[in-house]
């Protein structure tokens, strides 16, 4: 486990988080390279099946953050975004997978060191919690099941490298 | 009964309207039924084995065309019926909304404030397998109910069942016919299935009637209906909207409070 590496994508805002992010850097704050990030308008932008998608094709954590409440470009998309982020999260909570994997946060232009601070955290919790194989192994489930099934014994579970 | 059959009877001689969507005996349970003429009248059935919503049918142009339609809507019915108002999806004038009571008695709407009166003081019908069903979910740690559901629709064939049913599916053209890009892979396969209905209850947010025609119309009885139902939940939990206010106009996700309250955020 200890040379895994996790990968966390960032679906940030243009106007306030990427802008965070930009001044992390300026700031030559040092920071876990493990982020990818993606650049929206806004957060209310921000699909909830591009948080399904990233997790399908192997990130292990995602990171969704914008401009704090009141600060939106667009006056209100922010606090559209965050009524979506409740009843997603609390779905994907009933269903049973892992919201401990998706950091939502507020972070502003002005917040390089708090950007820093929450990739650092999310890094660290998604380290201990390991790849996300659970998910992306509902992608082959039913070829499990029948494998299962032939064999006669259960499925030994497999790690898909390639991820 | 009597007195629904009569009125049905009588909107249709008097050219009121030119159909009725109601219930009739089925084989096994009662089915839907369409009727035009004022003899055919006489089969038509409403008591409390009738649970599908017919609302359902509403939107089916080809079905009502521009036609005055009577519906003999049961309690979920009527919060679908008042959903589809708010969303300008029916016109009032071109509709005759009757239901009867658990009291018995015939009841005919007129406007929409005395659909929204009734559902506060009627019942609403308790679903006891449900109820089971989610108390069991909710003892469940997170690993014990993500094999519940990767299980449970790893064996949905995508039939769309569940779409056909909802009244509040009208889209002319749903997400899983969209392919640039492709959300959703239109094969079945685990994944792609929870995709779907992933989507199918977060388009529901703040609309669904909680009806579970969806569930009930699943031909592997799959307990779909309990995504649309925690969203209901959720609605509630979060935005204090209760299901009959969301459905009467208090729209959940395009609207918002400065204030809206969550945990989660840092």
């Amino acid at each position: 486990m200890s040379e895994f590496e996790p990968k966390i994508v960032a679906f940030v805002c243009n106007w306030c988080t990427y802008a965070g992010a930009d001044l992390t850097g300026t700031s030559r704050i040092k920071y876990a390279s493990n982020v990818k990030i993606v650049r929206f308008p806004c957060t209310g932008r921000i699909d909830f099946m591009l948080l399904l998608k990233s997790f399908a094709e192997g990130a292990d954590g995602i990171i969704v953050s914008g401009c704090h409440p009141n600060d939106c470009h667009y006056t209100s998309g922010n606090f559209h975004a965050r009524r979506r982020w409740v009843i997603f999260r609390g779905l994907l909570n009933f269903m049973g997978i892992d919201v401990k994997r998706i950091q939502f946060s507020w972070v502003s232009a002005a917040e390089g060191a708090k950007w820093a601070d929450i990739v650092n955290t999310s890094v660290a919790t998604i380290r201990e919690l390991g790849p996300y194989t659970e998910y992306r192994k509902a992608a082959d489930y039913i070829a499990q099941q029948e494998m299962s099934v032939v064999d006669g014994q259960s499925f030994q579970t497999k790690e898909t490298s390639s991820l | 009964m009597d007195k629904l059959r009569q009125k049905a009877a009588e909107l249709l001689q008097s050219g009121e309207v030119q159909m009725i969507i109601g219930y009739e005996e089925g084989t096994k349970r009662p089915r839907p039924c369409f009727v035009s003429t004022a003899e055919e009248a006489a089969k038509i059935i409403f008591d409390d084995r009738c649970t599908g919503n017919l609302a359902v049918y509403l939107t089916h142009k080809e079905l009502i065309g521009g036609q005055k339609t009577a519906i003999t809507a049961s309690y979920f019915a009527l919060r679908s019926i008042l959903r589809l108002l708010t969303e300008n999806q029916l016109q009032l004038d071109k509709l005759v909304v009757l239901t009867v009571s658990n009291k018995k008695e015939l009841i005919q709407f007129a406007t929409t404030d005395d659909i929204a009166a009734y559902l506060k003081t009627a019942p609403v019908p308790a679903r006891e397998d449900d109820t089971v069903l989610i108390a069991k979910l909710n003892a469940m740690n997170r690993e014990e109910r993500w094999a519940f559901w990767t299980d449970e629709l790893s064996k949905c064939f995508k039939c769309y069942a569940c779409r056909a049913a909802c009244p509040m599916c009208y889209c002319t053209k749903c997400i899983v016919e969209e392919n640039r890009p492709q959300w959703i892979q239109p094969w079945a396969s685990t994944l792609a299935n929870m995709e779907w209905h992933i989507n199918r209850a977060m388009h529901m947010t703040g609309r669904c009637a909680d009806c579970g025609a969806c569930g009930s119309a699943c031909p592997l009885g799959l307990p779909i209906h309990l995504l649309s139902h925690q969203i209901v939940t959720e609605v509630n939990d979060n935005f204090g909207l209760d299901v009959n206010q969301a459905v009467s106009g208090d729209n959940a996700l395009s609207t918002y409070k400065p204030e809206d309250k969550e945990g989660f955020i840092v």
